[in-house]
């Protein structure tokens, strides 16, 4: 079994003379739940778009469970899914639609998708809400059933670019109950720019400022480097003064 | 498989849109009645309904690439391309499964277009059939045409372009509702060298039994419509790649 899910070495992109993502090297282990922090343009979502093969490096290369991103895209994505950060459903089809939609294109034939599409609507308690269009759902619960088409694939690394933003405190509990579920059962790259949520819920956290990662750890290690016992203050300090790689 | 889920996900998508049932079928339909009912009510041949009805279908047929563009470009703009574009989908799965979809709603509303001619003394023979198989390349044409849009156009471009612009050149530059003639000859050869008069006087050929007045106006059809197919999905390729 590989143990390492993603290793990023020198991943850069440029668009022009704008560097967004500069130079960044990053291992993430198979099972872990790693958190991407940062403030608006730190290089967060285009790190997750190169990981995921949407958007090609300008230079640099990852390796996702052994498969280059940019010579094996294909390979990649057969292995991972994404969540993107706006909603992502087909809104003039239903509940069950759009999760059976997700598992028809990633391989399952028709039977197939309707008895994943099954297991996923029991998991992510669905089912009250099965038969309705997506479009008209709250975004809580289309938040959810957007995590829901991102697993119905069941991806070895899932890609979750800002989960809960704009959810309801008691949607946003209700997702965190949902990824910690997920924890050691398959890779997580989470993007949030809430610091409790990355506390709480990753193994490890990595800090992203203008495009560098600044620094990695736990979040016990990083309020350590940041010689703060708050990490909201250790975050800041990290993102001013670039931090210590770990 | 990968091509059917995702041509089914875009039937259900337009289909269960009320703009497109309202638009594109109701009408066309609508403009037939009307038509017609102006016809009988002056006393020369002016909307004759075997005339009009391959030009309705022409002109209808417009909106499927308002449908097509529609679809498109709000998939690009929204999170759900970034999940799609992120899957093993290769770019022939998103042509044909924007495409396909398209060719059977096409012909339905073809199909309508001549049910609703009947009714109004349209005579039924074989020729109708004929009339028929003859606007699938004007459907292919205006399919493309809406691949083409949606890859390049933002949702609001698509609406003012497809929605405003294409379908009044369908309508103005087809002689569908008036004579070409009367506007002068220059005006009558800028429009012979687009191909909407081209696909509505097939459609009146096939109609009328002129069976060898088909193909050389078939022709200009089907020319536009693999040049715009090849282009949309060159287009379409490199945008999905970028």
């Amino acid at each position: 079994m590989i143990m390492t899910a993603i290793k990023a070495s020198a991943l850069t992109k440029k668009y022009k003379s704008e560097t967004v993502v500069d130079d960044l090297n990053l291992t993430v282990a198979n099972g872990e739940l790693f958190a991407l922090l940062g403030v608006n343009g730190a290089g967060k979502s285009t790190t997750i778009k190169m990981l995921s093969c949407l958007v090609r490096p300008t230079s640099g290369d990852a390796e996702l469970l052994g498969d280059s991103i940019t010579e094996a895209s294909e390979k990649v994505k057969e292995k991972i899914n994404v969540s993107p950060q706006e909603t992502a459903v087909a809104p003039n089809l239903t509940v069950r639609e759009n999760l059976e939609l997700i598992a028809g294109i990633y391989g399952r034939n028709h039977k197939e998708a309707r008895k994943k599409a099954n297991e996923v609507i029991e998991e992510f308690g669905l089912s009250e809400i099965m038969k309705k269009k997506a479009g008209i759902l709250s975004g809580g619960w289309q938040r959810r059933l957007s995590i829901a088409m991102a697993l119905i694939s069941e991806p070895k690394i899932l890609f979750l670019d800002e989960p809960t933003l704009g959810l309801d405190v008691l949607a946003r509990k209700e997702l965190w109950r949902i990824i910690e579920r997920l924890k050691g059962k398959i890779t997580i790259i989470l993007t949030t720019h809430y610091l409790e949520e990355a506390e709480a819920l990753s193994d490890r956290i990595g800090i992203m400022s203008k495009g560098k990662l600044v620094a990695l750890g736990t979040a016990d290690e990083l309020m350590k480097i940041a010689n703060t016992n708050n990490f909201e203050n250790a975050f800041i300090t990290l993102c001013e003064n670039g931090g210590n790689e770990k | 498989m990968k091509t059917l889920f995702f041509s089914s996900r875009n039937t259900k998508e337009i289909l269960r849109d009320k703009l497109t049932i309202i638009f594109g079928l109701g009408f066309p339909i609508v403009l037939l009645l009307l038509l017609s009912l102006m016809q009988s009510n002056i006393p020369v041949s002016l909307f004759e309904i075997d005339q009009i009805t391959p030009g309705i279908t022409v002109f209808g047929l417009s909106f499927i690439t308002l449908f097509s563009a529609m679809l498109i470009s709000k998939d690009r703009a929204t999170s759900f391309m970034y999940r799609l574009f992120t899957s093993p989908m290769h770019s022939g799965d998103f042509i044909f499964g924007y495409t396909i979809p398209l060719i059977p709603i096409s012909i339905l509303q073809v199909l309508i277009c001549y049910v609703v001619a009947f009714f109004l003394g349209l005579e039924i023979t074989l020729n109708v059939l004929i009339a028929i198989a003859v606007t699938i390349p004007t459907a292919i044409f205006y399919i493309a045409l809406g691949l083409l849009c949606g890859s390049v156009l933002n949702d609001k471009q698509v609406g003012g372009l497809c929605g405003a612009l294409i379908t009044n050149l369908s309508a103005w530059l087809s002689g569908t509702w008036f004579s070409l003639d009367l506007l002068g000859d220059t005006f009558k050869n800028i429009a012979y060298l687009l191909p909407f008069a081209h696909a509505v006087d097939a459609g009146r050929a096939a109609l009328s039994g002129d069976y060898s007045a088909i193909l050389p106006h078939l022709l200009w059809v089907i020319g536009y419509a693999a040049a715009l197919l090849l282009i949309s999905v060159v287009i379409f390729t490199r945008k999905m790649k970028s």
